[in-house]
């Protein structure tokens, strides 16, 4: 079995925003196309003109409809999925070859595809069905937090973050060192109530999910709504138009118009 | 242990190029990595004014798009019938002659008889100027089977619209009204755009009969019934203008509300504006108590009342007219209710939110400004509450008229490009209608002759129709005519069945770019291909003699053609994202890009926009032609791009024009433009100074600068049209006045419809056919994911969405013995389709509804017959007829708004029961089309 490395303070991790993922695939495809020629590649494809395309993913959004305690309404969260990069990963403990390792220098859990053997035993391990064995390739393939490209030096400065992240078109995915109480993610996570996935299984994950915000519709939101004053909605209408001109005409304008045409009815 | 040694800074690639993507409309750049000539990953451009980075799911899966086992590979000439697949491939030389040949009959006789539509295209002002100069007045893009009805609304009402004619202020917007589906327009900007207002505390309401994409994290979700709209954005006008939380100001100033309207019922001038002898409508000075010219900068204009001219006309102003017809109690919250399915306290409450974020919010920014009267203002103020609408609005037969009552509410709110509200992108606003007429009267086509102006434009009374003296439509897809006279975008959902109808009149030939006419791009697909395939007895030729079709991919309409001419991939041409077409601008300037090759073709393939300009030459049409019968673009398209002139100075691409390169908007033609644009990230976007940034409407400075840059043809103020005097003239003609007025059959049509103020009807379908027996609704709605037809082809995206379900509400399948997962039929007034249900609660209890053009024909686009796509994927579109019912007198009218001719999608009324067989597999199935050759 795989031992961890001493705990160390940097904690690379996500932050994941379930208030404004609108599941639009952008992390999951860029995710695809970026590690397929990247660290895990290839991410094989099975079938994929065929009857039964299926494949490798590294990342997936998954849709939920949900309904929450005293509302009428549901909602629907889209819930993006990968390695969470656990603090105490059994994926890697359980893992017979040391293929499965933990970072020492950052904590990003790999899995090394020169000496997996393809056991499975990481992917039974993992709670978060966060790994995807290749069929193809005969070996475990999971979120590299694109290790290729966040010290990449060929890539400019502000590229070097996860592919998804560079991707996310409403800007719910955030990279950063969760170990550091004040990098911008970790204030994220202290303001939002950010949240670990299945705390109690005790695997301490580094990616943080941030929960949807509350809702501002009917069931919160006093039900206001505009004065209805006694009388005519014309008439009030009328003498607001008379309020406007005669605001702008100045008090000391007399009325010169002939309203021989005056509103009739 | 040790761990293994780590190459953290790999170098995958050897080459980074930029262009544009073409995965959907938004058209965001992109950086392409290459290694050895093949493509390896394709991220966002940082620096590009539209997508600053991102990439949407499609986007990031361009490569497949790219690599796609159904591309085409070399030029096809059909041998067998047409269906049947049966292609000898032929070198480009002998089908340029073919095609040629086959045009050249038709321009030598009679132009119009060629049928030249485009879909999805980016090329529009390439393709709508080289049918000007073949002389067809039938040339369209798929605007009317799109959005046309937003687009006209918008464009008749405020010289602008939805999408990419603008976009929300999403910097400074509190308050932000969604309307229908618009996960594919806009892509990524709306993405960004709400991750914004979501993270800034602006609260968003979507208002959509399905909970899903971006109405998922909306704050509030509005269930809508389809096609309601009107009704409920008429009920929150009607809440506005019962307390007078509207912006007076703003409709004195920018708007033809104060505008006097004439009121002589039975008069030829009834419904007009009183006008100046000079053509000046007039306003009823309060100071002077005397009217005068609208644009007067001293008048103090009433915005209501009933007055008598010094000439002894009545008038009322527009604004009465207004208030009139949205204060009656047809349109308080209670009377919509039980239509919309929105409370009644639902309505109230959301009106009193917009009025409370408009009058209690306002945005002031330290802008001074000038306005068109010479007004100065010292700062830019806004209502920060903005909109945004596609086809949710569009597609129904009352679309128009709802878009209308849309835009009356942002105006009435004085939110229509002020900070915080819904701003132009230039080249908008233009003049409310743009000036340019449709050409192809009688008379106008002639052999071997342009047209005198392009086929499309804005009629403004029925002078401007495209009709013959008895009333006929003159093109064949009766837009412009009185079926359909503000069809602006074109009716491409008609051309075939008119075609095979000879209804106005046969065709020779029909030539078609990227639109998949046989399939999910048509209604009524079952009788499309028998209209396709339907041959003259006497003759034993296709009614339709001649397709003609380019595409890169084997779609479903490729077996139907008669020569297909292969496109190239998106990576692999030159291409220009213009000014003259569909803009990419921003709200704070305009933008525009190009696209390069990235990639050299594998295959006999050629880009269409380098095809047709040989075409052109080859016919000899003027614009393409030296006068020594030369081709003017001997350089192909990219020649054409840097060196096409519209007007002095004008051309395709904006940015680095004049000889140095410098010169922005106007300037000479610059040989170098398109390596300047290469050194740009292959784009240009030029930032307006701020003064410029708002009112530009009204904007002294910014019209001026327009007009420079050939946006609008002379500075003057684009007021908005409240009252839209055009429809009005449509109504006198209907009365019969005037020299052109509707054939008898026609005129309550016209009457009932052409109302200058906007209303609410029921769509058509639900008016024609029995509610008991078609109760629900059948909508689709647009996966983010993918885009029409090309996103199912993709292997990487049809892993995520391989086939579609219809999804209908839990508790109404309940009651009709649906369970989650059964096959049940979907019967219209016109076919029946079977299908898997699934349940959800997030959806109208009326409506069903599923995700569109993800079921495919089997053998089509590269995909194995048995595909999910096929085999359990399906089409609403089987369900929905191109005509209406038969109406009094036997005529079917086309199922589309009948002011502009936009396809009525969305007016689909439907009965949905358990199938009695549960076999898993969808219904109807086509036989499965023969493969293509398949390029390497």
């Amino acid at each position: 079995m795989t031992s961890l490395p001493p705990p160390a303070s940097k904690k690379l991790g996500l932050v994941i925003d379930l208030d404004t993922c609108v599941g639009c695939q952008a992390c999951v495809t860029s995710c695809k196309e970026w590690n397929t020629q990247g660290y895990s590649a290839p991410l094989s494809d099975y079938d994929p003109y065929g009857s039964d395309p299926d494949g490798v993913w590294l990342n997936r959004v998954h849709g939920y409809e949900v309904r929450e305690q005293g509302q009428d309404q549901t909602r629907i969260v889209h819930f993006p999925r990968s390695c969470l990069h656990c603090e105490t990963p059994a994926c890697v403990t359980v893992c017979p070859t040391g293929a499965s390792y933990k970072r020492a220098e950052d904590g990003i859990v790999l899995v090394n595809p020169d000496t997996c053997i393809g056991c499975k035993l990481c992917s039974w391990a993992c709670p978060y069905g966060a790994r995807e064995y290749d069929l193809a390739q005969g070996v475990m393939k999971k979120c590299t937090l694109c290790v290729d490209r966040i010290y990449n030096e060929n890539l400019e400065p502000e590229d070097r973050q996860p592919a998804c992240v560079k991707a996310c078109p409403t800007g719910a995915r955030h990279f950063g060192d969760l170990g550091d109480p004040a990098s911008p993610v970790s204030q994220l996570v202290a303001e939002r109530g950010g949240y670990d996935l299945l705390p109690e299984m005790g695997y301490r994950p580094v990616n943080k999910y941030l929960p949807p915000r509350a809702r501002r519709d009917a069931t919160n939101t006093s039900n206001t709504e505009l004065p209805k004053p006694d009388g005519s909605a014309f008439d009030r209408l009328f003498a607001w138009a008379d309020r406007l001109l005669s605001a702008k005409a100045g008090a000391s304008k007399p009325d010169l118009t002939d309203y021989s045409g005056k509103l009739e009815g | 242990m040790t761990e293994p040694v780590l190459n953290t800074s790999p170098k995958t690639w050897d080459e980074v190029k930029t262009t544009t993507c073409y995965m959907c409309a938004c058209r965001c750049g992109i950086k392409v990595y290459l290694k050895d000539g093949t493509v390896k990953y394709i991220e966002g451009n940082r620096d590009h004014p539209v997508n600053k980075g991102v990439i949407c799911g499609k986007g990031a899966s361009g490569i497949m798009q790219h690599y796609s086992p159904a591309r085409l590979s070399k030029p096809l000439i059909r041998v067998g019938e047409r269906g049947s697949g049966e292609f000898r491939e032929i070198e480009w030389e002998e089908a340029l002659r073919t095609a040629t040949l086959w045009l050249s009959e038709v321009r030598n006789s009679d132009p119009k008889k060629l049928a030249f539509f485009t879909g999805r295209d980016q090329s529009q002002g390439l393709t709508g100027w080289w049918a000007t100069q073949f002389g067809t007045p039938n040339y369209a893009a798929h605007g009317g089977f799109c959005s046309v009805n937003m687009a006209a609304a918008g464009l008749y009402t405020f010289g602008g619209s939805f999408w990419e004619f603008g976009e929300p202020d999403w910097k400074h917007t509190k308050y932000f009204l969604l309307f229908g589906v618009a996960e594919d327009h806009a892509s990524n900007p709306i993405k960004t755009g709400l991750g914004k207002l979501k993270a800034r505390g602006a609260k968003v309401v979507s208002i959509n009969p399905i909970r899903t994409g971006y109405s998922a994290i909306a704050d509030e979700w509005i269930g809508i019934r389809p096609g309601t709209d009107g009704l409920f954005v008429g009920a929150l006008i009607h809440e506005l203008l019962s307390a007078q939380k509207i912006d007076g100001d703003y409709l004195q100033r920018y708007t033809n509300a104060p505008w006097l309207v004439i009121e002589n019922p039975g008069g030829a001038d009834d419904g007009l504006f009183a006008r100046t002898a000079q053509g000046s409508a007039l306003v009823l000075d309060h100071h002077s108590g005397t009217p005068m010219p609208a644009l007067s900068p001293d008048a103090l204009p009433r915005l209501m009342g009933r007055f008598k001219l010094p000439d002894g006309r009545r008038v009322v102003t527009s604004f009465q007219l207004i208030a009139e017809r949205f204060l009656s109690p047809d349109w308080a919250p209670e009377a919509v209710t039980a239509r919309c399915g929105v409370p009644a306290a639902t309505i109230r409450r959301i009106a009193a939110e917009l009025a409370e974020v408009a009058f209690s919010q306002q945005v002031e920014l330290d802008i001074p400004w000038t306005d068109h009267l010479g007004r100065f203002h010292e700062k830019t103020v806004g209502r920060p509450v903005s909109m945004h609408a596609m086809r949710g609005i569009s597609a129904h037969a009352n679309g128009f008229q709802t878009c209308r009552t849309l835009h009356l509410l942002q105006i009435i709110l004085g939110t229509i490009d002020v900070p915080g509200g819904f701003r132009y992108k230039p080249p908008f606003p233009k003049p409310a209608p743009p000036g340019v007429k449709p050409a192809g009267k009688p008379g106008q086509v002639k052999p071997n002759t342009p047209l005198p102006g392009p086929p499309l434009g804005f009629v403004t009374s029925p002078d401007d129709l495209l009709i013959d003296a008895d009333g006929h439509p003159q093109r064949i897809d009766k837009a412009y005519s009185w079926d359909a006279p503000l069809a602006a975008h074109g009716m491409m959902h008609m051309v075939i069945t008119n075609a095979a109808k000879k209804d106005p009149y046969g065709i020779d030939v029909l030539f078609m770019y990227m639109v998949n006419m046989s399939w999910n791009s048509a209604m009524n697909v079952p009788d499309t291909l028998k209209y396709l395939t339907q041959k003259d007895p006497a003759t034993g030729d296709y009614t339709i003699p001649r397709i003609i079709y380019s595409d890169a991919y084997a779609s479903e309409m490729v077996h139907y053609a008669d020569l297909i001419l292969p496109d190239t991939t998106y990576l692999e041409r030159w291409d220009c994202i213009s000014l003259l077409d569909r803009p990419i601008s921003e709200a704070d300037g305009p933008a525009d890009s190009i696209r390069q090759p990235v990639v050299e073709p594998d295959r006999d393939v050629r880009p269409f926009q380098e095809v047709l300009l040989d075409l052109g030459a080859r016919l000899g049409l003027p614009g393409m032609t030296r006068t020594d019968g030369s081709p003017r673009y001997p350089g192909g398209y990219a020649d054409y791009i840097v060196n096409h002139e519209r007007a002095p100075g004008l051309g395709p691409l904006a940015g680095f024009r004049g000889s140095n390169g410098k010169a922005q908007g106007r300037g000479a033609p610059n040989p170098e433009q398109l390596q300047h644009y290469i050194d740009n990230g292959c784009h240009w976007f030029y930032e307006l100074p701020d003064h410029m940034k708002y009112y530009r409407h009204v904007n002294w400075a910014y019209l001026d600068w327009a007009t420079f840059f050939g946006f609008v043809g002379k500075p003057d103020p684009i007021i908005h049209q409240l009252y839209c005097e055009p429809l009005q003239k449509f109504r006198l003609a209907a009365a019969g006045h005037g020299k052109v007025v509707p054939p008898e059959a026609h005129r309550a049509r016209i009457r009932d419809h052409f109302d200058p103020i906007p209303f609410w009807y029921p769509p058509f379908e639900g008016q024609m056919v029995s509610e008991a027996e078609y109760p629900m609704h059948a909508v689709t709605q647009r996966p983010m994911a993918m885009y029409h037809s090309w996103g199912s082809q993709n292997a990487w995206l049809r892993q995520i969405l391989g086939r579609n379900w219809l999804y209908m509400a839990r508790e109404r399948a309940g009651e009709l013995g649906i369970a989650d997962g059964d096959w049940v039929t979907v019967t219209s007034h016109h076919g029946m389709i079977k299908a898997q249900a699934k349940l959800m609660d997030g959806v109208n209890p009326d409506t069903a509804w599923t995700w569109n053009a993800i079921g495919k024909r089997a053998g089509a686009w590269g995909l194995s017959p048995d595909a999910p796509e096929a085999k359990k994927g399906f089409l609403l579109n089987h369900l929905i007829s191109e005509l209406l019912p038969e109406r009094e007198g036997g005529y079917r009218y086309s199922n589309s708004d009948p002011v502009t001719g936009q396809a009525a999608w969305y007016d689909l009324r439907v009965r949905i029961e358990k199938a009695a067989g549960q076999e898993p597999v969808s219904a109807p199935q086509f036989a499965t089309l023969k493969k293509l050759k398949r390029a390497k």
